[in-house]
């Protein structure tokens, strides 16, 4: 071909392409949980408003139950051009993404000053070697529950600031016989443990990994399994607690048979609704305490994020359907079940309104969030730490044995 | 032969023992859809109903509500996966019974078929979803019907198999002689024999691909194609979990192949074991 | 005598159900065992795959938590599947004789097979909750515990927990099994033996039962397959917990793939469950046979 035909061929396929990105639809295939913080309407009319504001493309949304997430983005990793275009993930699968190339590294799409403007918690649930794989979403933490009715009854005038101090008030509710067991926990085999695990772990000062060796055995991380284990032993944890998830603990502290509940930010909305709850009203929330001369909170970061799978044919559209979800005022707008991950929208009374001690508590446990294990192998290291204090919790191992174990098969991951 | 009285005490403790065991599960499912939501977390618990709530199936069924499309389109994508992958499965377990039993086809080839039932389904899942996704075919009730096809045909093959076995081969012989074709023989002489070995087979095909959930989780997409037991999965992870409306929709989707099952009763008794019984 | 065009047809009619497996099944299981010799992850990025001989077997093996499932799901399978056939053959005896209400229970009986997987697992898992479950408030109104207890949060009783329920949806299939076959036991030679004065407890064991054994062979080899491999009950109804006291060999191939993404290692585990199933089946077949001869003779 001749540099002129050349020349012609070039610029007739690229009006080609241009003329048939103009008129061809753009659909995007969208993955969302139907447990996520904002409700599937919320974020169908959501995407309602950005299909209005964007003529030409259009979003397939799908809601998996959160078990089938990491599933479903794993199988489609594979699908070529037929995967998804945009997936919600967990604060805990970045490093493993990245490592697989799973994720588009969208780190230069960002722009510069909103990593000022976003809590740095919530940058976590979406960077890995220094990268960001996506836009953090759904800012969301542990909070301690408590049922001021129940508190008062047993005399207590203020919730507690340190475990110690909730473990006394647990007693002495106890004692008083106003509940049989004042502690309910999500402490079933499962990562809803491993939040709980990693609250007392951050409250305690505690590490899992350093220089990509364990060292959970030692330290906070040994007491806040310690501190389990005595709950139940003493009687103050529901023994039930150890098959318990979320859902059971919100259900057991609806019902007044908590003074203390450790769960995310939906169940606030939920504990004060009369319709599903039998002590609306008597509801407070705080940050989760701390440990005397270590912390004064303590959370852990259960954010997700929205990220680009990289066989996404349509990465600049689904940039800025990300972008869109991601920005401030969609986010002011729906912040009855998820909080915002931009800072000014704290002092927002649009924000605020209503829900004042939430957000009193979300600026002190936000600021204190501590990340599980950043390593590529996390699933496999949670399984192993289920476990082993699965283990510990139901009497069949000592803490140290336990910990012990799970740090030696750690190791061994291939 | 007359039974004593103690015997027929006897028996009938058994009698109601055994109704009790089975009814039991499925009357308290049907209790727990039809009870008020705070009934349900009664200490301890309220077994009669405080009011009969039938609201939630009015919900189930309601084509323009949100959970009602949900329910129903995944409905109808189930029969049409179970059916037509029962219907696909026995087109093809029948000739292949045939081969294995009338034309000598080897027991290792049928123990190969089986053997594919071994392992554990999941290792099916990403090579499939890898050669069906660059097909285009994701998320289609045809590809479920086709994937369990597959998963359905071996044992099929091999209760078909057992059953033509038994049937007497002179008949067959005789429209040979007559000069009949052997898809002749299979369609006019051995189908019609073997009606009850098929309609049990089909019975059992069609439970397996009813009951089906991993294939179908990861398959499909959207409400098009999604099957009944990833519409409950969907039900039953939502934030806001009502008992209640678990247990409805296990009712209903209980309820066809029960239908079925009822309904074909006398036939899957002698199908499942006409095969069989040659000593 | 196969005649040349019967050989023909052999093939011509075997065809169509080959292919579907070919494409469907065999691809793909002749890729899991060739994974099963290499390190192969499951990425988006080129990954270089080494062939690494048995070790993956020997790592999957020696792994002191795979074999602990290996025997867990080995006592599931026996447990099940024995418990399956004894009350199965028990119920199709009952269903048997003449009383009141037969073709009630007859009805009655297949409905738990009816059950979704899934549906059953969600109903279960609601029956043993700890706080509103029906099996705590049944027993505790009935006197026979003082306090609601924990069923699958007991790592004591979660297993056999699991067992029940799959138990409760399966029997039916073996019971209808067993009833088919046990109207096919001849009269008469049960008569004889009455005459000759053998005890009822005696004719069953010689006469019913090895009659009929062929029959129940086909639904118990079904059903051992299905049991050695479970995995959708457990995902369900405990998640593998408490303490892993549930999580079968197929938990282990599900989690290798989907969420360790180490397909080689994966399908190692797979082939393992496969290989130690198909030799419980034949097993079954050897019994099977050498009962038939016996039976025979």
């Amino acid at each position: 071909m001749t540099s002129l035909g050349r020349l012609l061929f070039g610029s007739a396929m690229a009006t080609l392409a241009m003329a048939q990105a103009a008129s061809a639809e753009t659909k995007l295939n969208a993955l969302f949980m139907s447990q996520a913080a904002y409700s599937e309407a919320d974020i169908k009319a959501m995407t309602e408003k950005f299909e209005a504001a964007n003529p030409g493309v259009s979003v397939d949304l799908e809601f998996v139950p959160y078990e089938a997430l990491h599933d479903k983005i794993v199988a489609a990793s594979g699908a070529g051009d037929d995967g998804y275009d945009v997936v919600l993930f967990d604060v805990i699968w970045p490093a493993e993404f990245a490592t697989r190339g799973f994720l588009t590294d969208v780190t230069d799409r960002i722009p510069a000053d909103y990593t000022e403007q976003v809590f740095d918690g919530a940058w976590t649930t979406v960077e890995y070697g220094g990268k960001r794989y996506g836009m953090p979403w759904i800012l969301d933490t542990k909070y301690l529950f408590y049922n001021e009715e129940i508190l008062s009854k047993a005399g207590i005038s203020a919730p507690p600031k340190t475990w110690n101090e909730l473990a006394d008030q647990a007693r002495t509710i106890k004692a008083k016989g106003v509940l049989e067991y004042p502690l309910v926990w999500s402490w079933s085999q499962s990562e809803a443990m491993i939040c709980d695990f990693t609250t007392l772990t951050a409250a305690n000062n505690g590490k899992f990994f350093e220089e990509g060796a364990p060292v959970f055995t030692v330290g906070g991380a040994k007491d806040a399994v310690s501190f389990m284990k005595a709950t139940l032993d003493e009687g103050l944890t529901n023994p039930a607690s150890r098959e318990y998830f979320e859902e059971d603990v919100r259900r057991v502290f609806s019902n007044g048979e908590a003074a203390f509940a450790l769960n995310w930010t939906y169940m606030n909305a939920l504990a004060n609704d009369p319709a599903e709850s039998k002590v609306a009203g008597k509801v407070k929330v705080a940050p989760a305490p701390g440990v005397d001369g270590k912390s004064v909170a303590s959370s852990v970061n259960g954010s997700m994020g929205l990220g680009i799978p990289s066989n996404s044919p349509h990465a600049d559209e689904a940039w800025a359907y990300i972008s869109f979800l991601t920005q401030k005022e969609i986010q002011e707008d729906y912040s009855k079940l998820s909080l915002p991950i931009w800072k000014a929208s704290y002092d927002n009374p649009k924000v605020t309104e209503g829900q004042e001690d939430l957000i009193a508590a979300a600026k002190q446990s936000i600021s204190v969030m501590y990340p599980r294990p950043l390593v590529p192998s996390y699933t496999e290291v949670s399984d192993i730490l289920q476990k082993n204090i699965h283990e510990v919790l139901l009497g069949q191992a000592d803490v140290d044995a336990a910990l012990a174990a799970a740090s030696d098969r750690v190791k061994r991951i291939r | 032969m007359r039974r004593s009285l103690l015997q027929s005490v006897l028996l009938y403790a058994c009698v109601v023992l055994v109704a009790l065991f089975t009814a039991g599960p499925l009357l308290w499912l049907v209790t727990m859809s039809i009870s008020a939501p705070t009934d349900l977390t009664e200490v301890p618990l309220r077994w009669i109903p405080s009011e009969v709530d039938f609201s939630r199936y009015q919900t189930l069924l309601d084509l323009n509500d949100g959970s009602g499309e949900r329910f129903l389109s995944a409905l109808r994508n189930s029969i049409l996966t179970a059916g037509g992958a029962t219907l696909l499965a026995l087109l093809l377990a029948v000739p292949a019974a045939y081969s294995f039993s009338r034309r000598n086809a080897s027991m290792v080839l049928l123990f190969a078929f089986l053997a594919t039932i071994m392992m554990p389904p999941i290792t099916y899942i990403l090579p499939l979803y890898s050669t069906f996704s660059s097909l285009g075919m994701l998320n289609k009730t045809l590809t479920l019907i086709v994937v369990y096809t597959a998963m359905l045909l071996p044992f099929a093959t091999w209760l078909m198999k057992s059953n033509i076995d038994v049937l007497p081969i002179e008949v067959e012989q005789a429209a040979f002689m007559e000069g009949a074709s052997t898809a002749y023989t299979i369609r006019e002489v051995v189908l019609p024999l073997a009606l009850p070995a098929i309609a049990a087979t089909a019975m059992l095909s069609f439970l397996v691909a009813w009951d089906e959930f991993f294939y179908a989780l990861i398959f499909t997409n959207d409400l098009s194609a999604k099957t009944l037991p990833v519409a409950i999965a969907d039900f039953s992870a939502g934030r806001v979990t009502d008992y209640g409306v678990i247990a409805t929709v296990g009712v209903m989707a209980t309820l066809p192949p029960a239908i079925l099952a009822i309904c074909f009763q006398k036939f899957i008794v002698s199908g499942l074991v006409a095969g069989s019984v040659k000593g | 005598m196969l005649g040349r065009r019967q050989l023909r047809e052999k093939w011509f009619l075997l065809a169509p159900a080959m292919a579907v497996l070919a494409l469907i099944t065999l691809m793909p299981l002749a890729n899991t065992f060739w994974l099963s010799f290499t390190d192969t992850r499951i990425s988006a990025l080129p990954t270089p795959t080494h062939f690494i001989g048995l070790e993956n077997y020997i790592y999957a093996l020696t792994d002191p938590d795979f074999q602990d499932a290996l025997f867990r799901t080995l006592y599931f399978t026996v447990v099940s599947v024995g418990l399956e056939g004894v009350i199965g053959v028990a119920i199709a005896v009952l269903l048997n004789q003449q009383f009141k209400g037969r073709t009630l229970l007859r009805a009655l009986i297949i409905l738990p097979w009816a059950v979704p997987t899934i549906v059953n697992a969600v109903a279960w898992r609601l029956i043993y909750h700890p706080d509103y479950g029906a099996l705590n408030s049944m027993l505790y109104q009935l006197g026979f515990i003082s306090d609601y207890r924990s069923w699958i949060g007991d790592p004591m009783t979660a297993m056999h927990m699991v067992i029940l329920a799959d138990m409760w949806k399966n029997f039916p299939l073996v019971a209808y099994v067993a009833l088919a076959a046990l109207q096919t036991v001849p009269g008469d030679l049960l008569k004889a033996a009455a005459v000759e004065g053998a005890s009822p407890w005696k004719r069953f064991w010689s006469i019913t039962l090895p009659w009929i054994a062929g029959p129940l062979m086909v639904v118990m080899v079904l059903r051992t397959i299905e049991a050695f491999r479970v995995f959708d009950i457990v995902y369900v109804m405990t998640g593998g917990g408490p303490a892993d006291s549930t999580k079968t060999a197929s938990f282990y191939v599900y989690q290798e793939y989907f969420n360790y993404l180490r397909s080689g290692s994966g399908a190692s585990y797979a082939v393992l469950v496969a290989g130690i199933s198909a030799v419980m089946i034949l097993g079954y077949y050897a019994a099977a046979r050498r009962q038939s001869q016996g039976g025979a003779a």
